[in-house]
């Protein structure tokens, strides 16, 4: 930081306002005055096509008969059916995938966030014997590979004759969804001041009535955040939560696979069964768009 | 923030370590136990002792599959990292078009991701997918099914498109923070385009962009679901990673004892990885926070 | 309950007893003297006792691997080489 330092501090020290005189500000202004097209907006445009098209792609197919697909090539449907859909809301095998899904995903998000709260506000509070080495344990749980788990959790979760259940999921779940949010929360507890902490216990607040009183209103965007990141590695993972269901809790994504290997012609419902896979995540990610980044840097943005 | 030293912090903690012991001490407990026995199923097990770690570490089919990851964790990052910064420095910042922009790009992120294998395997098709067929029209002949080298290419296209976005949003993050005053004294300094992404934008973004290094060679590691879908592995082993591998020992030919060897080597390997990105991460926050008091 | 899956041996359970018998260890040296007598070492950067085990713990690991795979001696050979890194890992890290 040779360069700029002087200047840097200068301005900072003038306390110049930055953001209406910035070069960013002023060349903004100007684009829009002249109503010129700035060639570095073409960057974002094209990596977002990039990123469209096969999800275009798949919407396209989903709308599609199957000999409109297999025989003739259609950039859009010839003649749009909801055919596709209507054998996914008709068929229990089908619609149930889903509801099985939704169930798994929403007890282990109740689950993590539950047990998580606690935890996290522990971490953001106190110093207290081998912490720091709790933590690191429980990110090596949220780093270690799926693959290395399937099989002893497949015997445990047996053991305890769990195994085609729901709660089987959503706690093997637990294993890489409880530490990210206890780093979400940790993350947006640190950022409370200790204060009110100890004006609300002067205030004769006890403890639980404080956590929920005053506490959880002021972390309630966290508790959000941390709340729609389990819901979301809980929805896109697939390898544990084949491993322990067998047809009553089958997830949905369990359901593709198999008729991908089986039939491997219904292109048409494949395609419609993948697009309602990505409606929630594309319905819920509008309301964490700020939260999203600090959610994967685990809550350390 | 000054933290009181309390032992009874432990209390609250309890809930997690019982929840996720049961779902990691115990399976872990197993594997080691497998790793060392020779099984035929019915709950009979015979002593074999260290051969199966002798075995694997021996084996070419694990040295391969080793190999691939590596290079395959190498080219993710030699792509998704500097096409993530080009496209986090050219996103707007401010105005409705920041949320269409965030949100959009996160849209892949949130797919599950055997349904990001299995639209990558429709697209890729040269009879029903766009990009096999584009690819056949325009005369070069694609065919991720029969050719190594497409399927690479189709599984490396994949991952770019499932996780740059990744990269894009934590260094969006960190260019966000830097305060508009920055730029300005850099202009009064006359500074070049360069010398401002060199000593402003990107100091500013080390924190954010050695997290998502990490988190790409990481999640890059041990990715499983995707390729599996697109390619299974094939044609031959050419796209046969680690985990793809280890389930296939697994639960498809029920060899216990060496996946559960192979478990143990990929899980200490991935065990050193979180010590290394743990206390660099660690750390760079330490450097950072005693810069900015002495500043 | 049935447990029989897991298919215990007295070798691994003594390995699980150790590691647990060294991380109780650890608390109850926490609990003589506290503090982790923090300080910076070869690897350049701040390490407690704590630190200083599980880098012992992790590299003996591998110490035990590589011998697997380089050599065919026995493995008690690995385990004396494994101590003398872990003394040197207290000492110098």
């Amino acid at each position: 930081m040779s360069v700029p330092t002087i200047a840097t501090s200068r301005a900072a020290a003038d306390g110049i306002p930055g953001s209406a005189h910035s070069e960013v500000a002023l060349k903004a202004r100007a684009s829009r005055r002249s109503g010129s097209f700035r060639p570095k907006a073409l960057i974002p445009i094209v990596y977002i096509l990039f990123l469209l098209l096969p999800i275009y792609w798949l919407v396209n197919m989903s709308f599609k008969t199957n000999v409109e697909i297999t025989n003739a090539f259609t950039l859009w449907p010839a003649n749009p059916t909801l055919r596709n859909y209507a054998v996914i809301f008709t068929d229990p095998s089908w619609y149930n995938g889903y509801i099985n899904s939704i169930i798994y995903v929403v007890l282990n998000m109740v689950i993590s966030v539950a047990v998580a709260l606690p935890a996290a506000y522990a971490f953001s509070r106190y110093r207290f014997l081998g912490d720091k080495h709790l933590f690191f344990w429980l990110l090596t749980n949220r780093m270690a590979p799926p693959a290395v788990f399937a099989l002893p959790f497949f015997q445990l979760y047996s053991a305890f004759g769990l195994i085609d259940t729901h709660i089987a999921v959503a706690l093997a779940h637990c294993l890489f969804n409880v530490p990210l949010a206890v780093w979400i929360l940790e993350g947006f507890m640190s950022g409370v001041p200790k204060e009110i902490d100890e004006t609300a216990y002067i205030d004769g607040y006890s403890f639980p009535r404080f956590f929920f009183k005053i506490f959880m209103p002021l972390i309630a965007s966290g508790v959000g955040v941390a709340a729609f990141f389990c819901f979301m590695f809980s929805w896109v993972e697939l390898l544990i939560a084949r491993t322990l269901t067998v047809t009553d809790a089958k997830p949905i994504s369990a359901i593709m696979t198999r008729t991908v290997s089986a039939s491997g012609m219904d292109w048409g419902v494949l395609a419609a069964a993948g697009v309602l896979t990505i409606i929630p995540g594309a319905i819920v990610i509008w309301f964490v768009r700020n939260y999203i980044a600090k959610g994967f840097a685990l809550g350390r943005v | 923030m000054e933290k009181t030293w309390n032992n009874k912090a432990w209390f609250f903690v309890l809930p997690v370590l019982l929840l996720v012991a049961f779902s990691a001490v115990i399976p872990l407990m197993t594997v080691v136990n497998y790793s060392v026995q020779d099984t035929f199923g019915n709950n009979e097990f015979f002593w074999a002792g260290t051969d199966w770690f002798t075995e694997l570490l021996g084996s070419a089919r694990f040295h391969d599959a080793l190999i691939r990851n590596l290079v395959f964790s190498a080219i993710i990052l030699a792509i998704e990292v500097p096409l993530g910064i080009l496209v986090a420095l050219a996103m707007p910042k401010k105005g409705i078009w920041v949320s269409v922009c965030l949100v959009l790009m996160a849209l892949p992120l949130l797919i599950p991701w055997n349904v990001v294998g299995t639209i990558w395997q429709v697209f890729g098709r040269t009879d029903i997918g766009l990009l096999g067929y584009s690819m056949r029209a325009l005369g070069i002949d694609y065919n991720y099914v029969q050719d190594p080298i497409d399927a690479w290419v189709t599984v490396i296209v994949m991952d770019v498109w499932h996780w740059t976005s990744l990269v894009v949003l934590l260094c969006y993050a960190g260019l966000v923070s830097i305060p508009d005053a920055y730029y300005q004294a850099a202009k009064i300094d006359g500074a070049s385009r360069w010398a401002v992404f060199r000593y402003i934008q990107l100091p500013k973004m080390g924190r954010v962009l050695l997290i998502a290094v990490l988190l790409r060679f990481m999640d890059s590691f041990m990715i499983y679901t995707e390729p599996f879908v697109v390619t299974g592995g094939g044609p031959g082993n050419s796209t046969t990673f680690l985990s793809i591998d280890l389930v296939k020992m697994a639960v498809g030919q029920f060899d216990l004892g060496p996946a559960a060897a192979m478990s143990l080597v990929y899980f200490l390997i991935i065990l050193l990885l979180s010590w290394v990105f743990y206390t660099v991460m660690e750390n760079a926050g330490r450097d950072r926070a005693v810069k900015e008091t002495a500043e | 309950m049935d447990f029989s899956w897991m298919a215990w041996t007295w070798p691994t359970a003594a390995f699980f007893l150790a590691i647990f018998a060294l991380i109780a260890l650890m608390g109850v040296w926490e609990y003589a003297s506290p503090g982790g007598s923090p300080r910076v070492g070869v690897l350049r950067f701040e390490t407690t006792r704590g630190d200083r085990l599980f880098v012992s713990l992790l590299g003996s690991a591998f110490i035990c691997l590589a011998w697997l795979g380089l050599t065919e001696m026995a493995l008690w050979w690995a385990l004396g080489v494994c101590l003398v890194y872990a003394g040197l890992v207290f000492r110098f890290v």
